[in-house]
């Protein structure tokens, strides 16, 4: 009953265009369209909106650089492109993303001296972007077009050696979310030791194998 | 949590730091419980301001801000002069807010909130605007407000183009700036606005483009820009039809499953156990609509009305740029049919973008039914013996070349002019990876537009030159360089019948199947795939593919051989499960199972479509391989698969081999031993 309850609410919050407000008062942006995409495919429940139009949303934020914006007309953003390629890709609509052209933009985000990745051109390097740029490049099979080995060490670099966690630069102060971003990271580089994820999710494959194969 | 020093801090430093949290929190929990008992007194509304110019990211004391202004105005006379002095005192918030933080969400989205009920003037929402973009002419929440700014009050393109020129010339290094400008621009051009015809404004644009690049050649601002531009230079907006087959003029012949005795060696013969042979349309761009009323068929082959279009690969979505349709034949009633199609017959074909297929375009070829004379022989395909050289006289090369896609009407002079030109200009940054990729791809873009068959493919030498030394240059997108450099060099091999039949040959075994050799060239992309649909063999061995992606497309494909390559994975070889032709598939020797991160899973049509996962005989005795092998389940199930080798991979071994035996039934040649028979 308590999840129904949610999911009539989610559902809700679509909109005419497709688009996905955040909550009652209205503001659009495309991560909520992931969110809710990503929810819904775990909880088997895509039905209760209507996929093509959200879809058809994202799309319409899709930019002339390949990339994709919060909204239609945004400038690309790696964590916006991350949103939308994942909500994409769980749909099954990656052909709607010209991956050449995408990809050079997003394997052109790597800082030549740190190995870093960064979230737009002329930004600093920055951990969390080992997610959302790493990501994208892996759902759209353009992964390749980075120097792995450089990024990881980055990430490593950004590990606070005496007290750990990891930080989004190099010295600068750890918090939970970069550590988390750095550990997906790393697993998504195929670092040793660390659980394979699946890049859409960010969930472990074991895990999310068994919410797509099971029905 | 961005961009804090990590330091040991000082007692005092700590002491502060929990003083200030004691207070947020002791104001966060009497705003909480002002807002759950909904109280929105003058105090009440004090203490959320003080909150958020502590704290911009308290997002709950936004909405209860709302909530306040709601109850406000409805307790109110309806004097304008009283509604303003409320939406007046929420903008000043958001400004102390945004001077916090000017980057926060819940405080732009609070100003948009305010002036959606119809406050405040364009010009102090610009002039506000103009504030933060001189502190960050970046912020992309700024530039988000402003679209919202020019939308609500109606401002005109032409004065926001004005805007970003102002930015751009203050300072090029503004990559918001040029994004904004191309969304303007492009929709300027689509309109056909006064003063914004391509052909006069892209070369402008090319200009005004160059000095970012010029400048400074590491800064990636204009980089993408420019790129753009290409692109609106090289592509016409209405879709064309690249490529077809059969190709217009050419001949070929039609038997059923078995081996022809003295088949020709000059036509391609297709052997069909079905009884039908594809007919297949290769766009320029993803097209819409293409369906027998679009396409008519004019030919004495009977049993072909209605026929069934069919997108490649993509089902699910009513666009691609591969369409495939299936004309039966009776092998045991041989003849000679001559076969007419239409494309475009009738309206109805369109790109995603909306563009119609306009020109309509005709081609004949002819069909030469046989009968079959043997039974189909199982005998096993072999890569090295076997084949005879292609007679280069052949006049059924010249029939497989493609259409040109030139046009008079395109507007072609302009165009040829500005690549000309920008050639011209990179050719003076020698030594800068943003000069020579850019060169590279101007000169792909000339050869492209190149009509004349004695100048075709001059330009690949330097193209390819180019990307090798791109590849030393800027060597951590070695990759990259490397599957554009595959990507020219299958352009220059396909760019004219004399290279492209230095790779051809025929499989003397199989009725003389049309094979294409490609192995050995250090390949990792595949490409020109609209120039290869006759190609019934293909040799990809020895190369650094890592996916199929393409391969689609080649619908006559009944032999494969990807060999010791970089295949992670059977999700890589997707695009196989179009292609019911292939009969024989080598992938032994490459990675599949080596590595945990499967970077084609999502590309992967089948993966949602799962619901029919394990739901036939082998799904049911073997749940767990089908888990464990879904995407060489997925690829395996829908080919009928003859000859299959896979040893050399981590996936191989026991348990692997006799899933796939169960997979595929009639396999016939497993890793180079007979099994069929049991």
């Amino acid at each position: 009953m308590f999840f129904y309850m949610q999911i009539l609410d989610i559902a809700g919050l679509q909109n005419e265009d497709g688009s996905f407000s955040g909550d009652i008062w209205g503001k659009v942006d495309t991560r909520f369209s992931y969110i809710v995409i990503c929810c819904l495919s775990i909880l088997k429940c895509l039905d209760k909106i209507n996929v093509k139009k959200a879809v058809d949303y994202i799309v319409s934020c899709k930019n002339l650089d390949g990339g994709f914006g919060c909204t239609p007309g945004a400038e690309s953003h790696a964590g916006q492109i991350f949103c939308c390629v994942g909500a994409l890709a769980i749909t099954g609509n990656l052909h709607h993303v010209d991956k050449d052209l995408l990809g050079w933009w997003l394997c052109e985000r790597q800082d030549y001296e740190s190995g870093g990745l960064n979230g737009r051109s002329e930004k600093l390097p920055d951990v969390c972007y080992s997610l959302w740029v790493l990501s994208s490049l892996i759902m759209i099979d353009r992964v390749h077009w980075i120097e792995k080995a450089k990024l990881v060490k980055f990430i490593l670099d950004c590990q606070d050696m005496d007290n750990g966690g990891i930080s989004d630069r190099p010295n600068y102060a750890v918090d939970i979310f970069h550590t988390y971003f750095g550990v997906a990271g790393l697993s998504l580089l195929e670092y040793p030791g660390a659980k394979t994820i699946d890049p859409a999710y960010a969930l472990p494959v074991h895990v999310t194998n068994r919410i797509l194969f099971t029905k | 949590m961005h961009g804090r020093p990590r330091n040991a801090s000082k007692p005092e430093e700590e002491a502060a730091s929990a003083a200030k949290a004691v207070q947020l929190r002791s104001l966060q929990s009497q705003f909480m419980t002002n807002h759950h008992d909904k109280i929105y007194t003058n105090e009440a509304i004090e203490l959320s301001t003080k909150l958020l110019e502590i704290n911009p990211e308290a997002y709950t004391a936004w909405n209860y801000r709302k909530l306040a202004v709601e109850d406000r105005l409805a307790r109110i006379e309806p004097d304008p002069n009283l509604v303003s002095a409320i939406l007046d005192e929420e903008l000043r918030v958001v400004e102390s807010a945004l001077r916090q933080n000017f980057k926060s969400y819940g405080a732009w989205h609070h100003r948009k909130w305010v002036l959606s009920k119809g406050h405040s003037s364009v010009g102090n929402e610009l002039r506000l605007l103009e504030k933060f973009q001189k502190l960050d002419s970046r912020n992309f929440h700024a530039w988000n407000y402003r679209r919202f700014v020019v939308e609500l009050t109606n401002r005109s393109e032409q004065d926001e183009l004005q805007y970003t020129d102002d930015m751009i010339n203050n300072n090029f290094s503004n990559y918001s700036a040029w994004h904004n400008r191309s969304v303007l621009l492009s929709s300027l051009l689509a309109q056909n606005a006064d003063g914004f015809m391509p052909n006069i404004k892209i070369p402008e644009e090319y200009d005004f483009v160059h000095s970012a690049i010029f400048t400074e050649p590491d800064d990636q601002s204009g980089w993408f820009y420019h790129l753009w531009l290409l692109d609106q230079t090289l592509n016409v907006e209405t879709p064309l039809l690249t490529s077809s087959w059969p190709s217009h003029g050419s001949s070929i012949i039609l038997s059923g499953a078995g081996c022809l005795s003295g088949s020709s060696s000059m036509f391609t013969t297709f052997c069909s156990e079905s009884g039908s042979f594809p007919l297949i349309l290769y766009f320029d761009q993803a097209v819409g609509g293409v369906s027998s009323s679009t396409v008519t068929i004019d030919s004495e082959l009977k049993g072909n009305e209605g026929l069934v279009w069919e997108p490649i690969p993509n089902k699910n979505s009513q666009v691609s740029c591969v369409w495939v349709a299936r004309l039966k034949y009776v092998s045991s009633d041989p003849c000679e049919y001559k076969v007419k199609i239409r494309v475009g017959n009738s309206p109805g074909i369109v790109s995603s973008r909306g563009y119609n297929f306009n020109a309509p375009y005709e081609f004949v070829f002819t069909a030469h039914v046989h009968d079959t004379v043997e039974d189909s022989q199982e005998g096993i395909v072999s890569w090295t013996d076997g084949f005879d050289i292609w007679d280069a006289k052949s006049k059924d090369l010249n029939s497989l070349v493609t259409l040109d896609r030139l046009n008079a009407e395109m507007d072609f002079k302009w165009r040829q002019e500005a690549i000309d030109s920008e050639v011209e200009c990179f050719g003076i940054l020698p030594d800068s990876k943003i000069g020579k990729l850019t060169l590279a791809r101007l000169l792909m873009a000339r050869e492209a537009m190149v009509s004349d068959d004695a100048v075709k493919g001059v330009h690949y030498e330097e193209i390819l030159q180019l990307y090798n030394d791109l590849m030393a240059l800027d060597s951590s997108h070695y990759q990259y360089y490397k599957d554009e450099h595959s990507k020219a060099f299958l352009h220059k091999v396909t760019s004219s019948s004399e290279s492209l039949s230095r790779h051809l040959l025929r499989y003397r075994d199989m009725n003389n199947l049309v094979c294409l050799r490609l192995n050995n060239l250090s390949l990792s992309r595949i490409a020109s795939v609209e120039k290869l649909l006759f190609v019934q063999m293909l040799d990809l061995s020895h190369n650094e593919l890592h996916s199929t992606e393409g391969l689609e497309a080649m619908q006559l494909l009944s032999c494969l051989n990807l060999s010791h390559n970089r295949i992670r994975s059977f999700s890589a070889l997707d695009s196989l499960r179009h292609v019911k032709q292939l009969k024989v598939l080598d992938v032994s020797h490459n990675h599949i199972g080596k590595h945990s991160v499967d970077t084609t899973r999502y590309l992967c049509s089948s993966l949602l479509s799962n619901s029919e996962l394990g739901q036939d005989d082998v799904g049911k005795q073997n749940p767990g391989l089908v888990t464990k092998y879904w995407d060489a389940y997925c690829v395996l199930r829908d080919l009928n698969l003859k000859q299959l080798d896979i040893a050399g991979n981590e996936i191989a071994g026991e348990e692997f081999s006799s899933f796939v035996l169960q997979v595929v039934p009639k396999l016939v040649w497993l890793d180079g031993q007979k099994k069929l028979g049991n």
